[in-house]
């Protein structure tokens, strides 16, 4: 391609990723006004159960009243199930809906950027940060999106936009790099199977991260209930601030789903790990050398084995697994945000 | 009081704590634990350099780091231990599961639950008109054999019912997969004992033969004999780098690197080949990879009486983008002194506002070449081995630059001029004078190239381990394990009631579908059938 072009086709990315993030910003705010409505909702279902002085049990479509109409039958049978499993029913929120569809536009703008800078590169659009980065936030999202279509997680839309939006935001204003061709070290058809795979894995593991720390407040919540009601004491809602958390499934729900996610994750990652160490082999002549890159790659995976091992043995499932989780989804950032850019080794790529 | 443990009572309870799935998680999280120092702390086998260093910088620190192993964590006795520690909890988790698991496989389904009620999925049916439990029950039969399930059924007077159970799968697929990492490790283990690592810096025009001597250096693995090494010869024919000329925001960033090699087998006919970065050539059961280059300026020492002392291109390393190279001659016999030299090689030169060189571009568009003169002992006499890379001048006199007031050589390709003290003449060889004289140096300089030859039969296992593991993770995560039963009962009015329920071992988020599915199938089958045998009868 010609040069002017690919400097023109790059500032069309930029336009594109930044009118992407503003979106996002907007799908942002339109989720959290969604938290704020579920949180009152929950508060006006409170008050009339207080009034009628029934039993929390006592919960029906009916004593929802007005603020609440129950769902229709659902996408799937998973989403069906977690609807019954909440606490609370919660209706058709506009503002729930108004932030999938920001969403889905920011992350056509995304998309469009993201194959703007490949066709300005000419080549696949992750071979520095900017462009792992980029890249690795649509796959986060893409895989939400699909997700979506499969049971109802629009309640991670905050924590989804957000993560999304503080990655791409560090990645135009810290990690921006003109085009440039691919070092020698990177014409590899792995570089497109193993970041591709591996930002996959991230997106999965994102996802699964939200979920198992959504678990642990719903755990709270939940033991919360337990109490006030062997004590039957005043509101269940006074004792607590995320009154929400009342409308999403049971921590038992998410841990199932969170695990879901992990598992297809974990596959993923064992999978970029070995397609690495080919790679590896056929660049530098060994396949596994304990490069920084590699321990933390492989770090990653034992924490995730962990997780998967906890979930088998009493005592370890549930809270402790969901920290599991979460640790392994703090290493896979530490990974990419520190790893790649303090650390010193072979994959001196950040293209910083 | 409590019983005594004898020593076996010891050995059994140890053994039962290592092989728990507690102790495996607990070792599992350890290991992801001491992982980490390795990334903290340079590591001898990945990057020495960067422990000479870290010793300099931290010369308290380090020694008491070193007594921890902390430079040498992936084979410390500490990460050692909690790996073997990790597996051998790992065989010993394995081996008893693979024994039970045979047994379930060749076990029939257990017996149907009295009541299926509060299982998952639950459905219970009233059959079509003048269904027979039994024929009912062989068609559920049918319907889950063909679905992949085994089954057993059970016939009573009033009751009949298949139990079905799938995804052995599951555990077969997890077993794999453990005993797939046990051998990954093994492979690991012992693999590298029997290959072996060699380097070799050829410059183009150069052959090598791969024998142990002519390696620049060579690492044999424990178990390698030096006498199965394929005497096959390698030579580097040319050598060509591509650099970025159009795109500002990257200009001289090299963007190809071709080393166009012919190897030559035993008693074979010349074959043509490539090595590239990602590329490595696989050839004589070695791999050939390209792990650097640089140039390797051809240097020739006259002595005054004209014969030739020295004529050789010497590989000078790179030390920036820019390829500003390093190199060092050194002549020990033919001349009044010995003779050390340290040059710098510019394929591009320019001149920094300190009147400094440098280079501004790794192609060769202004080649120039330094030289400082040392003369006296160069210590190769002692017997003890030094790099042909580094000179140590400690010993030495100083013949140029610095502050001996003489400058320092600077050579064009092609040039030549006079030593200090009459020592002779040193030139700079150039390899295309024509070229050079119409102002194209490109062909003036020979480049060099530094392979590293593997030969590893492993890799093979490892790749085929590997492929286990993916498939038992696959197939242990994935296939859902599950049991499932249809029961027809025959009611007091002779009507034919029947119940459908699954259970899941293991997370199953399909188990309900799959139960629905089956009993949707189900009543399909017996409504047709029922027309089919009804209709003769009516007519
Ligand atoms: C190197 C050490 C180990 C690693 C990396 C590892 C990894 C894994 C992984 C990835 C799984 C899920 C995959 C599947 O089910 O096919 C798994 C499952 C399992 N592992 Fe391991 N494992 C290790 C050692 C052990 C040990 C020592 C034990 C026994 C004490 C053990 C017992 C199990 C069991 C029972 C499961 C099934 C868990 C379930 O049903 O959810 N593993 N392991």
């Amino acid at each position: 391609m010609n040069l002017t072009d690919s400097a023109l086709l790059n500032s069309y990315s930029l336009y594109a990723l930044y009118s992407a993030m503003a979106v996002y910003a907007l799908a942002f705010i339109a989720f959290a006004i969604d938290l704020a409505r579920r949180s009152s909702a929950v508060g006006a279902i409170e008050a009339d159960l207080v009034e009628a002085d029934a039993a929390p049990s006592a919960v029906s479509a009916a004593s929802a009243g007005s603020t609440l109409t129950l769902k229709r039958p659902v996408l799937s049978r998973i989403s069906a199930r977690m609807d019954n499993d909440a606490a609370l029913p919660y209706g058709r929120s506009s503002s729930l809906r108004v932030g999938v569809a920001l969403t889905v536009l920011a992350w056509a703008l995304h998309l469009a950027a993201t194959i703007m800078r490949g066709f300005a590169a000419d080549r696949v659009p992750w071979a520095n940060m900017y462009e792992f980065a980029m890249t690795g936030t649509l796959l986060i999202m893409t895989v939400f999106l699909i997700v979506l279509t499969r049971s109802d997680l629009r309640f991670l839309g905050t924590f989804v936009t957000g993560l999304v939006l503080v990655l791409l935001g560090v990645a135009a204003l810290q990690f921006y790099v003109e085009v440039a061709p691919l070092p020698p070290a990177l014409q590899s058809a792995w570089l497109v199977i193993h970041v591709f795979v591996a930002s996959l894995a991230t997106g999965m593991f994102a996802l699964g991260f939200a979920l198992s720390a959504v678990q642990l407040l719903q755990f709270r919540r939940e033991n919360h209930v337990a109490e006030a009601t062997t004590a039957s004491s005043g509101p269940i809602a006074s004792a607590l601030r995320l009154r929400f958390l009342a409308t999403l499934p049971s921590s038992a729900t998410l841990e199932n789903l969170a695990y879901r996610i992990n598992i297809i994750g974990f596959i993923l990652w064992t999978f970029t790990l070995m397609a690495g160490s080919i790679w590896a082999e056929q660049a530098w002549g060994r396949y596994w050398g304990w490069d920084t890159k590699e321990v933390w790659t492989f770090i990653i995976w034992v924490i995730y084995a962990g997780y998967i091992h906890a979930r088998a043995t009493r005592g370890w499932r549930g809270s402790r697994s969901a920290w599991l989780a979460i640790i392994g989804f703090s290493a896979v950032m530490f990974n990419f945000g520190i790893v790649n850019v303090f650390f010193k080794g072979l994959h001196a790529y950040s293209g910083l | 009081m409590q019983p005594k443990l004898g020593l076996t009572g010891w050995l059994r309870w140890f053994w039962r704590q290592l092989t728990s799935m507690r102790t495996a998680l607990f070792l599992l999280l350890m290991l992801a634990i001491a992982s980490i120092p390795g990334s903290l702390v340079p590591q001898r086998s990945s990057d020495p350099n960067g422990v000479t260093q870290y010793f300099a910088d931290n010369p308290d620190l380090a020694p008491t780091l070193d007594k921890l192993q902390a430079f040498d964590v992936y084979t410390s006795a500490w990460f050692s231990s909690i790996y073997l520690l990790l597996f051998i909890s790992l065989i010993g988790c394995v081996i008893p599961r693979t024994k039970h698991h045979f047994q379930a496989l060749r076990a029939k389904p257990p017996t149907t639950p009295a009541r299926l009620g509060r299982l998952s999925g639950f459905t219970t049916q009233a059959a079509p008109a003048q269904t027979d439990a039994r024929a009912a029950i062989t068609h559920a039969r049918t319907i889950l054999k063909s679905g992949g399930y085994r089954v057993a059924r059970f016939d009573s007077d009033t009751e009949s019912s298949v139990s079905a159970e799938r995804g052995y799968l599951r555990e077969t697929g997890n077993l794999i997969f453990h005993a797939a990492l046990v051998g990954i490790l093994v492979t690991v283990g012992f693999g590298g004992g029997y290959g072996f690592s060699g380097q070799r810096v050829l410059v183009e025009g150069q052959t090598f033969v791969n024998t142990l001597l002519a390696y620049d250096s060579f690492n044999p693995g424990r178990f390698f004999d030096d006498t199965t090494l394929d005497p096959y010869t390698l030579s580097l024919d040319d050598f060509s780098v591509s650099y970025e000329q159009q795109n500002l925001q990257a200009y001289g960033q090299p963007i190809d690197f071709t080393a166009d090699v012919t190897v030559t087998p035993k008693g074979a006919a010349p074959e043509p080949g490539v090595v590239k970065v990602n590329g490595p050539l696989r050839t004589n059961g070695t791999s050939i990879y390209l792990l650097g280059n640089g140039y390797a300026p051809t240097i020739q020492v006259t002595a005054p009486d004209g014969t030739v002392v020295f004529s050789d291109s010497v590989p000078f390393l790179p030390q920036d983008a820019n390829l500003t190279s390093l190199g060092i001659v050194k002549v020990p016999d033919g001349l009044a002194e010995q003779l050390g030299m340290i040059g710098f090689f510019y394929p591009t030169q320019d001149k920094a506002a300190s009147g400094a060189n440098f280079s501004s571009y790794p192609d060769l568009e202004y080649p120039l070449l330094t030289l400082n003169v040392y003369t006296g002992d160069l210590g190769l006499d002692a017997g003890v081995p030094t790099s042909v890379y580094s000179l140590v001048t400690d010993t030495l006199t100083r013949q140029t630059g610095g502050k001996t007031g003489v400058a320092s050589i600077e050579l064009k390709p092609g040039a030549s001029v006079e030593l200090p003290n009459g020592l002779g003449t040193v030139s700079f060889v150039d390899h295309n004078p024509a070229a050079s004289a119409a102002g194209d140096f490109t062909q003036s300089v020979p480049r060099f190239a530094s392979f590293d030859i593997h030969h590893d039969p492993t890799q093979i296992w490892l790749i085929s381990f590997s492929m286990l593991v993916l498939f038992g993770l696959f197939t242990g995560l994935l296939v859902p394990r599950r049991r499932l039963w249809v029961k027809a009962t025959t009611r007091a009015d002779g009507t034919v009631h029947i119940e459908y329920a699954g259970l899941a071992r293991g997370d199953d988020p399909a188990l309900e579908a799959a139960v629905t599915a089956v009993a949707d199938r189900h009543l399909k089958l017996l409504k047709s059938h029922q027309t089919v045998v009804t209709t003769p009868e009516s007519t």
